[in-house]
């Protein structure tokens, strides 16, 4: 139904546009040069009034619906049910009603029910169809009152300009809005954590089994919040991607800047940016496929033992994937090294390892440990090499066989297939959220204030 | 290297010299060759990971199939509702028929176990789509079960002991016997692009993700591309400079570096707790990943719109254009070839996102493609996570062969964006 509405402003839009140009060339024929705005904005100027209050009711209207029926529902429903009912008790009869609509009956549902899922039904029908109505009806009345406006002297492009104009800032406003939703939705989901579990434990206990009991009877663990061993296996999984990536990109970037003719560099960029477009899932299964039994074998080989879900694996496979990352913004640091400065050290007779090594590299070391930070923040924020390829028992080592898991691993287990938001399990997961979310951002802005002081060292 | 310059006249022809010499130019090779090494690592390294999925993944594009008779049987047919029939025991019966000597139920069960589960559904629809079959036969053609797919394509070797492994030597003499008459055949498996997911990874396909990932992505496009180009040209041609302005960019330079899983909580907490948007909805992952592109696309307009010589917007605004006029009718047309190119790219990293999509349940079990945005639906990359975690040794293959079929979407959106670029964007 929304769909059909949307489709019904776009067309209703359109023939304001053409009835407001229709009488913008009115004007032009009529009177020569004496006419402010083009045809064509006259038009845009009754399509604008005509669809976008149209649209803002739609929206409004989509938003508003479920809760006003619920709301009515609830009022419908006989006194004896609803007196003393807490929040969660009306809840309940909410989504009972809604799954005899949806035809999902788990029991015989009471006749107060079935008659409410009725007026549901009734009411959502009504509601649509009203909504049609109200917008259409909300049209019809714009365009007149739209194009009575237009005269030969209106200031239409002026108009839609401005419209323009604020359609633009809100759009640009909208990465506002989703960096203040996610801290919103992070911030508000841990508080109800926090309530639940101190803030201390979380941050500085050392057992981390969140499996609660579901029943009283289960045999489960307690439930214990100590992310600790959490924090040190990412920890631990992200150094060792950046003991893979880092000597691998630097050395990559070095030779593409200093020794490499063009053809080489014509091969090996694209090669590069091949391993940077390949999504994570894929590295993921490669870890599982190919990696992980190929280092069991090895170490079996030599006599060691070594974990199905090793850190060295899933760390392993996270530094190829982040060598072109550390390869590319070293390679950028490296060129915006001045000219003058390399011509000058081998204009001295230095070799050009000499030169690499004693000048550029020295002199580009802000702008390689930038990338080199921005690195570190993609390896703790990965997330599906780890999910697949490391492991879910949260243990407290930095032995890199063994099996650990990380924060990423942990929001993805303890959410997945779990939709209730009032225990400590599901909560936990925005918590961690949280942690990563400042962790990373620290990281980068850390990250980008390094790279933007170097670079106005050399402009 | 001092004491060499302070020793004023140098013999270079000294032996110590040249030993010196020598000694820096072997460190110089030496870090060549540590540049070689270190790209043949990079190299090498894709070229395994690529090796290893089409090696265990090419086997996933044929499929065995058994063709074969099936007598319909009026007895076990009703004529008035076709779709009731006992068809368990027409497949039965048609095994039985080529294995006359085959009899009791757990050898007639180990004989069917050859052909795929649903074998039974596939005479059934056969039926009812022609009833006039009723009294006749049916020759279909139908794949053979997950077990006698991968002994048939060398996967399940016949030397290996009997208890080892997933068919009884039985089974393979039967199996043999099928191939001598000519029934087993090895086509390309059109399922993998037009099954929807099954639990039986003979029937398994990606339809479903397909379609799903095309609804997510349209959506996805339909927010971020017009949005992300609004907000790139009210900061690159409208915005003064100022506080709010610098905040707004700030932002944005760091949205794009914010983790793709802390997105799929946003997703999760606000268009699934708060607005109540269906679960596992290609709509919901559409808006989610449009979050995560729109910094991408905002950043690449503002380079294509920067990259638009000055001297344009000078003209336009000299022959009496409005600033709105000029970036409309000039700027962005002119910006529009890098603009796109960016837009793919951006479009082809969203293809290859999965963690935001399993936190809002675009990972569910399907076994049909969504109908529309608001359906539950899968997308490829989820998908490929779905097989992975299948312990069916037949959903390894699949597996690798949906990887190969999202690289190779993700090569078709690259080579665009790069003939995009090489044809349309001018250079200044």
């Amino acid at each position: 139904m929304a769909g059909y509405v949307i489709l019904l402003i776009v067309a209703m839009s359109l023939i304001a546009y053409f009835v407001g140009r229709s009488s913008g060339l009115k004007f032009e024929r009529a009177g020569r040069g004496s006419t402010h705005s083009r045809p064509g904005y006259h038009g845009a100027f009754v399509a604008v009034w005509v669809g976008i209050p149209a649209l803002v009711l739609v929206l409004l209207w989509l938003f508003l619906q479920g809760p006003v029926v619920d709301r009515l529902l609830i009022a419908s429903l006989p006194d004896t049910m609803t007196a003393g009912a807490s929040r969660a008790q009306i809840d309940l009869y909410l989504s009972e009603i809604q799954n005899v609509v949806a035809g999902r009956l788990f029991s015989e549902p009471t006749p107060e029910i079935v008659a409410a899922a009725e007026n549901f039904e009734r009411w959502n029908i009504i509601a649509r169809w009203a909504m049609l109505v109200v917008v259409a009806a909300l049209m019809v009345v714009a365009l007149p009152l739209a194009r009575t406006r237009l005269a030969p002297r209106f200031r239409a492009r002026n108009n839609v300009e401005r419209v323009m104009s604020a359609l633009m800032i809100f759009c640009s406003l909208v990465a506002i809005v989703t960096t203040l939703g996610i801290v919103v939705s992070l911030l508000f989901e841990s508080f109800r954590f926090f309530d639940k579990v101190p803030l201390s434990e979380f941050l500085f206990g050392t057992s981390w089994e969140p499996q609660i009991p579901l029943r009283d009877d289960q045999v489960a663990g307690l439930g214990a919040f100590g992310a600790i061993p959490v924090f040190t296996g990412t920890l631990l999984i992200a150094s060792i991607a950046m003991l893979v990536a880092t000597p691998i990109g630097l050395l990559t970037a070095v030779y593409l800047v200093e020794y490499a003719d063009n053809r080489v560099r014509r091969i090996v960029k694209p090669i590069m940016e091949m391993l940077a477009g390949i999504p994570t899932v894929v590295y993921g299964f490669f870890a599982v496929l190919t990696v992980a039994p190929a280092v069991r074998d090895f170490g079996s080989g030599i006599g060691i033992s070594v974990s199905p879900n090793a850190a060295l694996v899933a760390g392993g496979v996270m530094g190829i994937m982040i060598i072109p990352f550390i390869s590319s913004l070293s390679d950028d640091a490296i060129k915006a090294v001045p000219r003058s400065m390399r011509d000058g050290s081998l204009a001295m007779g230095a070799t050009r390892s000499e030169t690499m090594i004693r000048v550029l590299l020295p002199a580009a070391l802000p702008g390689i440990m930038g990338g080199i930070l921005l690195a570190a923040s993609r390896a703790i924020g990965e997330t599906m090499i780890v999910v697949m390829a490391a492991g879910l028992i949260a243990t407290l080592t930095f032995n890199p066989l063994d099996s650990v898991t990380t924060v990423t691993v942990q929001i993805v287990t303890l959410l997945i297939g779990d939709t209730e938001f009032d225990n400590p399990k599901t909560l936990a997961a925005f918590a961690l959220g949280l942690v990563l979310f400042i962790v990373t951002l620290a990281l980068n802005v850390l990250a980008l204030s390094i790279v933007r002081k170097y670079r106005e060292k050399y402009e | 290297m001092a004491d060499t310059i302070l020793r004023g006249n140098i013999d270079w022809s000294d032996s110590r010299a040249l030993a010196h010499r020598r000694r820096r130019h072997a460190a110089d090779r030496r870090l060549q060759i540590a540049g070689i090494t270190a790209i043949s690592i990079a190299v090498g390294l894709l070229g395994i990971l690529i090796v290893s999925l089409i090696g265990t993944g090419y086997k996933a594009f044929v499929q065995t199939k058994i063709t074969l008779e099936f007598p319909i049987d009026p007895e076990l047919v009703d004529a008035e509702s076709p779709a009731d029939g006992n068809y368990r025991l027409i497949v039965r019966n048609a095994m039985q028929a080529l294995f006359p000597d085959v009899e009791g139920t757990a050898d007639l069960k180990a004989l069917n176990e050859i052909l795929t589960n649903n074998t039974q559904f596939m005479v059934r629809d056969a039926v009812v789509a022609d009833p006039s079959l009723i009294g006749g036969t049916v020759a279909l053609t139908v794949p053979a079960s997950d077990p006698f797919d991968q002994l048939n394509k060398g996967e399940i070797a016949r030397e290996t002991p009997e208890a080892q492994r997933r068919v009884t030597d039985r089974q393979i003499v039967w199996f043999d016997e099928l191939e001598a008459q000519g029934r087993i055949s090895l086509p390309f498996n059109w399922g993998l692009f037009f099954n929807a997911d099954s639990r039986f990874p003979e029937l398994a396909g990606l339809s479903g993700a397909i379609v799903g990932s095309f609804f997510a992505l349209l959506v996805c496009f339909l927010i971020s591309f017009p949005t992300g180009i609004a907000a790139a040209i009210y900061l690159e041609e409208f915005a003064p400079r100022n506080r709010w302005t610098d905040l707004i960019e700030v932002n944005i330079n760091n949205l794009a570096a914010v983790p793709s899983i802390v997105f799929g909580l946003l997703g999760l907490a606000v268009f699934l707790g708060f607005f109540g948007l269906p679960r596992s909805a290609p709509l919901v992952g559409g808006m989610v990943l449009s979050l995560m592109t729109l910094p991408t696309i905002i950043i690449v307009t503002r380079a294509a719109l920067k990259a638009v010589p000055p001297s344009i917007r000078e003209g336009a605004l000299g022959m009496g254009a409005s600033k709105h006029q000029v970036v409309m009718h000039h700027v962005l047309p002119l910006a529009m070839p890098g603009i796109l190119t960016g837009t793919i790219i951006g479009m082809a990293q969203a293809l290859g996102e999965t963690a935001p999509l399993l936190l809002i349940g675009m990972n569910a079990f399907l076994t049909s493609p969504p109908g529309g945005i608001l359906d539950a639906a899968t997308a490829l990359p989820t998908q490929i996570f779905i097989w992975a975690d299948s312990p069916e040794r037949g959903f390894v293959a699949r597996t690798s062969a949906g990887i190969l079929v999202l690289l190779g979407f993700l090569m078709v959106m690259n080579a665009v964006a790069i003939f995009l670029r090489q044809r349309l964007e001018r250079t200044w």
